[in-house]
């Protein structure tokens, strides 16, 4: 165990990418991430790596489908405007198996929106975003160290799958500072690279590509990708609970959210009343199955988010009708208050829905 | 008996889908030929375009990437910048490069990547059947200009070579057709010094290829040479751009 040190969510997530090897950084500026790139323009240089500034998110994420096409671990990071910008090279990554990192440090949307921390891109991490059939691997940390944490396992994860992985926090997550045990990287038996373009010394040449004119062997292409998802799915959902045995009432929270649904929790166990928490880590592969068991004895559910209700879908497919699934949010950059969240415990048990 | 003509190792040996007198073959084989003449096939990482050339990495022997439209500058950045060793050259039409991928190259070039672009520019969207380029010449009829370009509302074409040429990153550039010996020989003179440029990690470099396209221009080969020649080349004068300069350090 390292020692603890005081760091920024956004720093975090930089010094993470660096401890997991990674060496190669492309990115363009926008709030609320805005310390990653700036950290990676200061840290790169010490180890060796290369810290690009792009003329775009657009620019930016080919760079990074660049240097994944060359073996190496590499990253991008954005917020959701510029998350929306990338979907073209996320949607070929993804096409063409590519390991990466992509980090979205959520504001409020649509459009421009605000600057503040939002969880309204669900949707778009964890439904396709880009064009195409296609997955990403989508992490919810909820805390500094599980920011520094993850990352790591991210880099672990597009490597052994080769497929692009996104750390979906959001401005909260990325601007505030807690105290952080600084990670490790795994001793991982991660397979070689052999289909990385890195010049065709001594074998055939290699080719990246995601154009498959015939339709017989594209189909055949999104039917391999899909054995991969279906892989993953089974191997590498994550979440926690909290006072989750006895609950009646079971919160579905993740990120920001969970930690103030968490407080929220505290408050009404002291009320007497009997409520948990769900958290999916992995939005995606999203923990269906554990949800459904971990619902099991409860009443009723709980879904609460900082968007307009976009999780909740998934919720209400993993619950599958057998017990009410009740909403409440806050969007735009608003946060929920715990007590807000407990005057909705409240309401739906008094009501007895 | 000895072999004096054959195909270069950098070439492979499968049909070309190009459209009978298309150059896109010619300027293919040129650089396959500088390829091998300076030996880097082993280190060569091309990038194909969308557009006619998005199959060029079944035509190379070497690594390849195939890019998203226009972005092929960044994916060879992101590849150049991970392996400095190695030679990266993008090969992009007009429709990629001067209009979906303007930010894109002016960027690199800006930058001074150590790549090598070989532009080719045919005037036209051949592809996707004939529609007005960034690169269509004043008059010209496509299929999305059909009563000729109106540089009214539809603008005036965009030369290449001059604009980059503005740019402290670039170290050479040049602009050439293959009409003829004459000019095959000097557009292959200036690939290699293109290829050359990036090796002696001199910058940026980027040769322009003015290009046929007999199908959607409505021309017989032929005619369509003469075209390159009598049209295309008094609007995109040939010739060097830059001299071959050292960028790094400069002010």
């Amino acid at each position: 165990m390292g020692e603890k040190v005081l760091m920024k969510g956004n720093e975090a997530i930089a010094e993470a990418a660096i401890l997991a090897g990674c060496r190669y950084f492309f990115g363009y500026p926008i709030t609320p991430q805005n310390e990653i790139p700036e950290y990676m323009s200061r840290r790169m240089p010490e180890v060796g790596g290369v810290f690009l500034q792009a003329e775009s998110e657009v620019a930016g994420s080919n760079m990074v489908y660049g240097a994944a096409c060359a073996g190496a671990r590499v990253m991008t990071t954005s917020s959701s405007p510029g998350i929306s910008l990338m979907q073209e090279a996320i949607s070929y990554m993804a096409g063409a198996e590519l390991p990466c990192v992509l980090v979205n440090i959520v504001r409020g949307g649509p459009g421009l929106g605000g600057i503040q921390g939002s969880q309204a891109d669900y949707f778009q991490a964890t439904k396709g975003g880009g064009h195409g059939d296609y997955k990403l691997i989508v992490l919810a940390p909820a805390s500094v160290q599980e920011l520094m944490d993850l990352t790591i396992t991210a880099f672990d994860l597009a490597d052994v799958y080769r497929n692009p992985v996104m750390i979906l926090g959001d401005a909260i997550l990325g601007q505030m500072m807690e105290p952080v045990i600084p990670g490790k990287r795994e001793d991982l038996d991660l397979p070689p690279k052999t289909w990385a373009t890195t010049g065709a010394k001594n074998r055939p040449k290699n080719v990246i590509t995601s154009l498959i004119l015939d339709p017989a062997k594209l189909e055949q292409h999104n039917l391999n990708l899909k054995e991969k998802y279906e892989k993953i799915a089974r191997n590498e959902v994550r979440y926690r609970t909290y006072m989750a045995e006895d609950s009646e009432t079971l919160i579905v929270a993740y990120g920001t959210c969970a930690r103030i649904a968490q407080a929220a929790i505290d408050m009404a166990r002291e009320r007497g009343l009997r409520v948990g928490l769900f958290r999916p880590i992995t939005l995606w592969p999203f923990p269906y199955d554990a949800l459904r068991q971990t619902a099991e004895d409860s009443l009723r559910v709980l879904t609460v988010e900082m968007s307009l209700g976009q999780m909740v879908e998934d919720v209400r497919l993993a619950i599958l009708g057998t017990k009410p699934v009740h909403f409440y949010g806050r969007t735009g950059g608003m946060t929920p208050t715990p007590r807000e969240i407990l005057n909705e415990i409240e309401r739906i048990v008094e009501e007895g829905i | 008996m000895r072999k004096v003509f054959g195909r270069p190792e950098a070439m492979a040996d499968v049909p070309m889908h190009y459209c009978p007198g298309c150059t896109h073959g010619i300027i293919h084989r040129l650089i396959a030929e500088v390829i091998d003449e300076l030996g880097v096939r082993e280190k060569t990482v091309g990038i194909s375009p969308v557009g006619c050339a998005v199959l060029a990495y079944d035509y190379f022997n070497c690594d390849f990437v195939e890019a998203s439209h226009g972005r092929a500058p960044a994916v060879a950045t992101g590849i150049k910048r991970t392996l400095p060793d190695s030679v990266v050259f993008c090969y992009q039409g007009d429709g990629d490069l001067a209009s979906i991928g303007m930010a894109e190259i002016v960027h690199a070039a800006t930058r001074g990547e150590k790549i090598t672009v070989i532009f080719v520019n045919n005037a036209v969207y051949g592809m996707t059947g004939g529609q007005m380029a960034p690169t269509t010449l004043p008059g010209q009829r496509t299929t999305t200009s059909p009563r000729g370009r109106d540089v009214e509302g539809a603008g005036h074409p965009i030369r290449v070579a001059e604009l980059l040429s503005t740019l402290s990153g670039v170290a050479y550039i040049s602009r050439v057709s293959v009409t003829g010996p004459t000019n095959v020989i000097k557009a292959k003179r200036a690939v290699r010094r293109a290829f050359e440029t990036q090796i002696e990690g001199k910058g940026f470099s980027l040769v322009e290829f003015l290009s046929t396209c007999p199908i959607n221009w409505g021309m017989s080969p032929l005619e369509a040479m003469k075209w390159v020649d009598e049209k295309m080349s008094l609007y995109y004068p040939l010739g060097d751009y830059t001299q071959v300069q050292e960028v790094a350090g400069n002010a």
